[in-house]
């Protein structure tokens, strides 16, 4: 449209500028060929990934028929969804703590949880590893109990980033409102409940699905804390890409790429994209 | 807003605080603090590690094949931030001045990828990368296009095109870091430049100041806090990277995280691995420090 519209280019319209626009498509292209040629190339009847020889849908029914991969993704998912839930509630009464309380120490305790988001994951994965070793953790446990390490760890490091969404959200907060409310005689829990939880609520929301891809993406912790009877996704891809590479990895890329599509669609639904991008 | 004293709201106060803060320090700190012992223990017997206080496991550390491996990797890690911040840079200008139906298109076709399991990024890149893959494709007919041209201005065509080794070296190694990492640039910039005072670029360019100019003088300045957050966000994480280096890099290509991970994997020597983690932890320290260390000047500058 712009490209058609004969209004001159004002100064700070950038977008409108050719090499701007060039420079966005670059890096688009970069971004994006990559993820397209593995999705494409999923249904490809061919073993590599180079010519094209047909349409199939073999190597889903692979994929799908793989028993170790679906095993790897149900483990994947229980483990995102239980760190998840935890992480909204342990992260949002972090977020409040902050937010509301003054108390001893408390540069140290702010400190301390942002110490998961900064120490880097391989020295986090050593950590949990020697850590689950020291204290026996019992392991062989029957589904889903032998998920619980890795679940704990990646607890670990998603609640603080709930926290973080959590109290840059609550800074927007009208105390009067709660005050209002105790005045007119609220419980502490009731104005809780009624007053700061539904403020709070597009940061849970945040929190939530930033907590739910942050575990579904994790390799390395995971690749410390797991055994070989509680292998994740992307545990189980990179065996696969490292020691064989099949085809039948496109197909299971290409499946959880349009995860992650829905997951951002309902996000999108649920908030718009300004409220998604302004959480970043 | 003032903050509440906890004292006198202590029920509230130990309702929200004591679980998150028993957990981080249940499954972080204890965790931590193992590492931080098992770094100055040594191995005695087949599973037993004694902590015995030497210093053994750091004067390995900084013997000059570890020392170098360590100083590689905060080369690439800084290469990869510098790659990342001059190719993010236009982007987060162009979201940021995009009209208001296309920003939020824009952002989602940046934070979309952020989204996406990193493991299947690196290793989509790579099949493009690979030996027959699109990449290598594309230079061929690129090089066979100057090839033809060459012959068009009556010079000898070039030689027939070879396939060139993209994947399992360090450029691959850098290519992967930068294909993962953009994202964390780009938004960090954004969020700064987005709060820019747009009236100060207009008045630097109504006063006959250039684009460039205008960019280098007024938007880098005031865009710095966020520039800093970028390059800390970039450097950070590209300096413990692990699966790249480890997937698309060659047998020169070892990053720091690639010599933890054998430690513990391979060569079963937890309190030298545990060393070398504290050593990466150290240096993530002097990095936040530094900028915490910018954060602090900058109010003393602006009277």
């Amino acid at each position: 449209m712009a490209l058609l519209s004969r209004r001159p280019v004002a100064p700070l319209e950038y977008t409108r500028k050719a090499w701007m626009r060039l420079w966005i498509a670059g890096v688009m292209v970069f971004l994006y060929a990559p993820l397209l040629v593995l999705m494409v190339f999923s249904f490809n009847d061919s073993k590599r990934n180079v010519v094209w020889r047909g349409f199939t849908l073999k190597y889903y029914e692979k994929a799908l028929n793989n028993d170790g991969l679906i095993e790897a993704l149900v483990n994947s998912l229980t483990i995102a969804a239980l760190a998840t839930v935890f992480s909204v509630v342990l992260g949002a009464m972090a977020g409040l703590m902050l937010w509301r309380f003054r108390f001893p120490f408390k540069g140290a305790v702010e400190g301390a949880l942002s110490l998961p988001i900064i120490v880097p994951e391989i020295c986090m994965g050593v950590a949990m590893l020697i850590f689950f070793a020291k204290v026996q953790w019992p392991v062989g446990l029957p589904w889903p109990l032998n998920l619980s390490a890795i679940t704990i760890a990646h607890i670990t490091f998603c609640f603080p980033f709930v926290a973080l969404v959590v109290r840059s959200r609550m800074a927007s907060f009208n105390r009067e409102q709660e005050e209002a409310a105790k005045d007119l005689g609220a419980s502490e829990w009731a104005t809780f409940r009624d007053i700061l939880l539904p403020h709070m609520k597009p940061g849970l929301i945040a929190g939530a699905l930033l907590a739910f891809t942050l575990s579904l993406d994790d390799f390395v912790i995971t690749f410390f804390t797991s055994g070989p009877d509680t292998v994740t996704f992307p545990v189980k891809v990179y065996s696969m890409v490292r020691f064989s590479v099949t085809p039948e990895v496109n197909a299971a890329s290409t499946i959880l790429i349009l995860l992650t599509i829905a997951l951002t669609a309902v996000a999108l639904k649920l908030q718009g994209v300004k409220a998604i991008a302004d959480a970043h | 807003m003032s903050l509440q004293n906890w004292q006198e709201h202590k029920r509230p106060f130990a309702a929200i605080a004591g679980a998150p803060i028993l957990w981080l320090a249940l499954f972080f700190i204890v965790p931590m603090a193992i590492v931080w012992a098992y770094s100055f223990g040594e191995n005695s017997g087949a599973a037993d590690i004694v902590i015995s206080g030497t210093l053994h496991n750091y004067k390995r550390a900084i013997e000059a094949l570890y020392l170098s491996i360590f100083f590689k990797s905060l080369a690439v890690a800084a290469l990869v931030t510098l790659i990342c911040l001059i190719v993010g840079f236009p982007v987060a200008m162009a979201i940021t001045f995009a009209s208001d139906k296309w920003r939020p298109w824009l952002l989602l076709g940046v934070m979309l990828p952020f989204w996406t399991n990193l493991l299947i990024r690196t290793y989509a890149l790579m099949t493009v990368l690979g030996g027959n893959g699109y990449a290598n494709k594309a230079l061929g007919a690129l090089w066979g296009s100057a090839s033809w041209l060459r012959t068009l201005v009556g010079l000898q065509p070039l030689e027939v095109w070879t396939p060139v080794q993209l994947l399992y070296n360090n450029f691959a190694v850098v290519l992967g870091l930068v294909y993962v990492h953009l994202p964390f640039m780009v938004l960090p910039l954004y969020s700064a430049l987005d709060r820019l005072d747009r009236s100060l670029i207009e008045a630097s360019l109504d006063l006959g100041a250039g684009h460039l100019r205008t960019l280098s003088r007024i938007v880098m300045p005031l865009a710095a806090p966020g520039i800093f957050a970028g390059i800390m966000i970039t450097l950070i994480p590209a300096l413990g990277a692990y699966l790249t280096p480890d997937l698309m890099g060659g047998t020169d290509s070892q990053m720091i995280a690639n010599v933890i991970e054998r430690q513990f994997k391979r060569a079963n020597d937890w309190p030298f691995g545990a060393a070398l983690s504290f050593m990466l932890i150290y240096a993530m320290f002097a990095l936040v420090a530094l900028q915490s260390l910018r954060g602090r000047r900058k109010p003393a500058q602006v009277h």
